[in-house]
């Protein structure tokens, strides 16, 4: 489809703007909205590796790898979704619904450590989905409905919370949580693979770009024909999935179905992915970005505990800040952009 | 008015979303009467009133925002701060001390409005923002922990009756009262409600938009603000890391289900109160039947997407 492939990498709100006229100072306005979480991140990295001297080990590195990669899971159906022109409040609470039903299908192995989160997830971000696609209510609401509604399930499921489902730390399952290749935890690989597949899935094919146009332009995107409805099923419904996917792999590290998990992971998810210079109003995005303020956060997150002695709250301050630095930056950089 | 020209079913599904909340309150109301033992009594009422009047008080700051095409996700972390500002105070008396509490609040809601107003953020995000630092910021004040409120003013506030009503309830009251008033009767009001409708309108209209948005956050964070007092009041205690957790929920449920409709341009006043009535009762209901959280949880979650649905209809 000819149609769709002009849609590719240009950002929407810059049609307008042929190439040619683009000045330079435009072009690393676009470079810094793209890529302004990559370097900041550098920068934290190089300036956090001299001042703390435990901070730019090996072993520090591994640390922040795995705990980001659960985020960052969770981020990533976030991504489409957003670029999708949605938002997806579900998250945190599917993503602790997947942990509780993964341990508590761990009774049968394997399988159904993995399939049980992975199908009553994938079915609520599909409700979700439906809702927003077919009954045309808004993406706010209706993921904040099932945000309790999976809460609700869960605490259903664990006799109020009272139980905590346990893994066998010797089973399979507790290993694909626990188990390294080449000093990196699985989860850090799924996560990696599941970005690789994510990306190529964004940029390469027609389901991708059929996204950035419905984020862009709901209507235009109708108008040229695109299955809106279905695109944006597929995407929820995606979103449940990987969060729920998540979850278990959370529950397998853990090696047990922790209740308490997820409350207010969808923040982060979001404030991930909009600091990765993922356009909240959507059509524009790259899931390269939402990797890089995955782990921006994680890093923060890291320096603050380097630091000792500052309390676990500054962290929540920080992120707060550097989200609102981020997104006002990126506001003024994609206007500089639309002005011209 | 046109909807008397329609048939019959289509003017029910008009005047459902309007008048369903009330008719749902009504229906609750006599369920209980018959159903549930010890319900019609004083105490019992009065416990319900009391529960009821903070997430009221952050629900009719709630409305004003969504009425302008926003959304605030910072007010249950302004009812932190405004606990956590709280104790720091005290020393000095307590109208100076809510005086500071309230302060944090106009502090918050100013940059939610700048946010919004000037720079030209999205609500969502730019509240979102303040409801992962606000809270931290709060924590940080209060050194992560619960302080005893000992100040006798303070804590009659939370447990004094004016004429039989808790005082808590009477504020939450007249506070209604004076939200009803100022969106119905007053210029401010009409331009909340004209930027809400229409932005672009009432910019070429020569509204003050930005002003308008302004003042709206500020006033929903005071709100916020205030209803951290009366929480705090009542618990005896300040607990920032608990005081208002998904309060922005609870809130915005009850605007919506009160009849409010997300898209902006129409605030409903008496519908956000008989909302968070419905959501208070409606937990109560479930409790008293011994029908556990995790179903509360899940029949609050179908009755959003249920008063969505139906409001929805409306639009067409």
């Amino acid at each position: 489809m000819s149609t769709t492939s002009t849609l590719a990498a240009p950002a929407p709100q810059r049609h307008e703007v042929p190439v040619e006229q683009s000045t330079r100072g435009e072009r690393i306005a676009g470079l810094l909205q793209r890529h302004g979480a990559l370097a900041v991140l550098g920068i934290v990295v190089v300036v956090a590796s001299i001042r703390f001297p435990s901070f730019g080990t090996v072993g520090n590195a591994q640390g922040v790898a795995i705990q980001s990669a659960f985020l960052a899971i969770v981020a990533l159906g976030m991504t489409f979704v957003i670029i999708g022109g949605g938002i997806d409040l579900s998250v945190g609470s599917v993503f602790a619904l997947g942990g509780v039903l993964a341990a508590y299908g761990s009774r049968w192995g394997m399988l159904g450590a993995l399939l049980l989160p992975l199908v009553v997830c994938g079915a609520i971000g599909l409700v979700n989905g439906l809702l927003i696609a077919r009954a045309r209510l808004a993406p706010f609401i209706v993921t904040l409905a099932s945000l309790l509604g999976a809460r609700g399930l869960l605490l259903a499921l664990t006799d109020e919370g009272a139980q905590t489902y346990l893994i066998d730390k010797t089973s399979a399952f507790a290993k694909l949580g626990q188990g390294t290749l080449l000093g990196l935890g699985y989860p850090v690989w799924l996560a990696l693979l599941a970005f690789a597949v994510g990306g190529l899935l964004l940029q390469r094919t027609r389901y991708g770009q059929a996204v950035f146009a419905v984020g862009g332009s709901e209507q235009a995107a109708a108008m040229m024909g695109l299955p809106v409805a279905r695109i944006k099923i597929i995407t929820y419904a995606a979103s449940g999935l990987l969060a729920g996917f998540a979850g278990a792999l959370n529950a397998a590290r853990l090696s047990s179905g922790v209740t308490i998990l997820g409350v207010g992971m969808e923040l982060d998810a979001i404030a991930a992915v909009v600091i990765g210079g993922t356009l909240l109003v959507g059509g524009a995005g790259s899931v390269s970005g939402t990797l890089c303020g995955v782990l921006l956060l994680g890093v923060i997150q890291n320096v603050i505990n380097q630091i000792g002695t500052l309390d676990s709250s500054y962290q929540s301050v920080v992120s707060g800040a550097f989200l609102i630095v981020v997104v006002v930056v990126q506001t003024y950089l994609s206007r500089s952009q639309r002005l011209r | 008015m046109t909807d008397l020209a329609l048939p019959r079913t289509a003017r029910l599904s008009a005047a459902l979303p309007q008048y369903g909340v009330y008719a749902a309150v009504l229906v609750l109301l006599a369920f209980n009467a018959v159903f549930t033992d010890n319900f019609l009594t004083g105490a019992n009422l009065r416990t319900q009133l009391i529960q009821v009047a903070p997430v009221l008080i952050v629900a009719l700051g709630m409305a004003m925002v969504i009425g302008t095409e926003g959304v605030d996700l910072s007010v249950g972390s302004v009812m932190a701060l405004s606990a956590a500002a709280l104790p720091l105070y005290l020393g000095y008396g307590m109208w100076p001390a809510i005086a500071m509490a309230l302060l944090t609040g106009v502090v918050v809601g100013a940059v939610n409005g700048l946010l919004v107003a000037v720079v030209g953020l999205q609500p969502i995000v730019a509240t979102l923002a303040l409801l992962v630092g606000g809270r931290g910021l709060a924590l940080v004040l209060a050194e992560g922990r619960l302080k005893q409120i000992e100040n006798a003013d303070l804590l009659a506030l939370g447990s004094d009756d004016l004429l039989g009503i808790p005082v808590v309830v009477v504020i939450a009251g007249l506070l209604s009262l004076a939200v009803g008033l100022l969106v119905s009767r007053t210029t401010y009001g009409r331009q909340l409600v004209a930027v809400g409708g229409n932005r672009a309108a009432a910019t070429l209209a020569g509204l003050p938009v930005r002003r308008v948005l302004l003042g709206t956050y500020v006033l929903c964070a005071v709100l916020a603000a205030l209803a951290g007092v009366l929480a705090t009041a009542r618990l005896t205690a300040s607990d920032p890391s608990a005081i208002g957790n998904l309060m922005e929920l609870s809130a915005i449920t009850a605007v919506v289900v009160g009849g409010t409709p997300l898209n902006g341009g129409r605030i409903r006043v008496l519908g956000t109160v008989a909302g968070a009535l419905l959501m208070q009762l409606l937990r109560a209901t479930l409790i008293s039947h011994n029908l556990s959280d995790s179903t509360a949880q899940m029949v609050q979650a179908v009755i959003i997407l249920g008063a969505v649905y139906l409001a929805r209809e409306r639009r067409r």
